[in-house]
C-alpha cells in the first residue's frame, strides 16, 4: 500500500485549469485524483469551479435585445461616409 | 457564407452591406455589451467595428467565416474603448482566492453547492462577473464567454500566454467565491 504523502489542497487547486483541461501528465494527474479520492473539500471545490464556467456562459447566453433601428442607420451612414 | 455574397460586399455592394448589418448587429452589440459597461460605449464599439469591417472586407478571406471575422474586429474595438478609458481603483483580486494554512489545507473548507434556478442565478452571475477587477474580467469573458484560444487572448491583450492561464484561472476562483455564499443557501 502506497504511504506516498498526498499532494497539499494547495497544489490541487493551483493547477485545477489544468487538471480540466486536460494539460497535466499522467503521473500529475494520478496524484490528482489520488488526493480527490480521499478530500472532500477539493472535490467540493472542484465541482463548484466547473459549476462556476457553466454558469458564467449560460448566464451570458441569455442575453437578448436587437439594436434600435437607429443604430443600424447610424452605422449604415458611417460606412456609407468612408466608402 | 455564401461566397456570392462575399463577392457582393467586396465589390461595394450597398445592399449587401445593409443586410450584413442588419444579420449581425443583433449578436454582435450583445457581445460589446458584456465588455463595455456603457450602453454608449457598445454602440459605438459596434459601429467602429463596421466601419473597420468595411474598410477592410477586400481583405477577407472566403475560407473563414464573416461572422467570426466580425467578431474579431469588435472584441478588438471593444478592446480598444476600454483601453482608453481611464481605470479607476479595483478591488485586489487577491480577497477572493482560496486561502491556505500551513500545511496547504484550505483555511476554510469547501462545501458543495445546490445551484438556484438558471433563471435566478443569471443577474447574479452577471453582476458578480461585473465585480471582478477589469484584467481578470476581460481575459475570463475573452476565454470563457467568447471562446477564444489562449493564444489568441495573448495576442489581442498584448501579454503572454501564461499570464492568460493565471487571469483566467484567478478569475474563476475569484468569481466562485463570490457564487460561493449564494450556492451554499446563505447570504453574504
Amino acid at each position: 500500500m502506497s504511504q506516498r504523502p498526498y499532494l497539499p489542497c494547495r497544489e490541487i487547486i493551483a493547477f485545477l485549469a489544468d487538471y480540466l483541461d486536460g494539460s497535466l501528465d499522467p503521473a500529475a494527474r494520478a496524484e490528482f485524483d489520488r488526493h480527490l479520492a480521499v478530500c472532500p473539500s477539493c472535490v467540493a471545490y472542484l465541482a463548484g469551479y466547473r459549476s462556476t464556467i457553466r454558469m458564467a456562459r449560460l448566464a451570458v447566453d441569455a442575453d437578448s435585445g436587437d439594436p434600435p433601428e437607429e443604430l443600424v442607420a447610424a452605422i449604415l451612414d458611417a460606412t456609407s461616409r468612408r466608402g | 457564407m455564401d461566397a456570392d455574397f462575399v463577392a457582393r460586399l467586396q465589390a461595394g455592394d450597398s445592399g449587401a452591406f445593409e443586410a450584413l448589418v442588419r444579420r449581425e448587429s443583433g449578436p454582435l452589440l450583445r457581445v460589446a455589451r458584456r465588455f463595455l459597461r456603457s450602453e454608449e460605449d457598445a454602440r459605438d464599439a459596434l459601429q467602429d467595428a463596421f466601419v473597420a469591417a468595411f474598410k477592410s472586407i477586400g481583405r477577407f478571406a472566403s475560407n473563414s467565416r464573416l461572422s467570426t471575422w466580425l467578431h474579431r474586429i469588435l472584441i478588438n474595438a471593444c478592446l480598444m474603448r476600454l483601453r482608453a478609458q481611464r481605470r479607476h481603483p479595483e478591488e485586489d483580486i487577491e480577497a477572493y482566492l482560496p486561502r491556505f494554512l500551513e500545511d496547504g489545507h484550505q483555511v476554510e473548507p469547501s462545501l458543495p453547492w445546490t445551484e438556484p434556478d438558471d433563471f435566478m442565478l443569471r443577474d447574479l452571475v452577471r453582476s458578480s462577473i461585473d465585480r471582478l477587477p477589469e484584467q481578470y474580467r476581460i481575459v475570463l469573458l475573452l476565454r470563457d464567454i467568447e471562446e477564444m484560444t489562449t493564444e489568441e487572448v495573448a495576442a489581442a491583450l498584448g501579454i503572454t500566454a501564461n499570464a492568460v492561464k493565471i487571469r483566467l484561472h484567478r478569475a474563476r476562483q475569484a468569481l466562485r467565491t463570490l457564487l460561493d455564499p449564494h450556492m451554499r443557501g446563505t447570504t453574504r
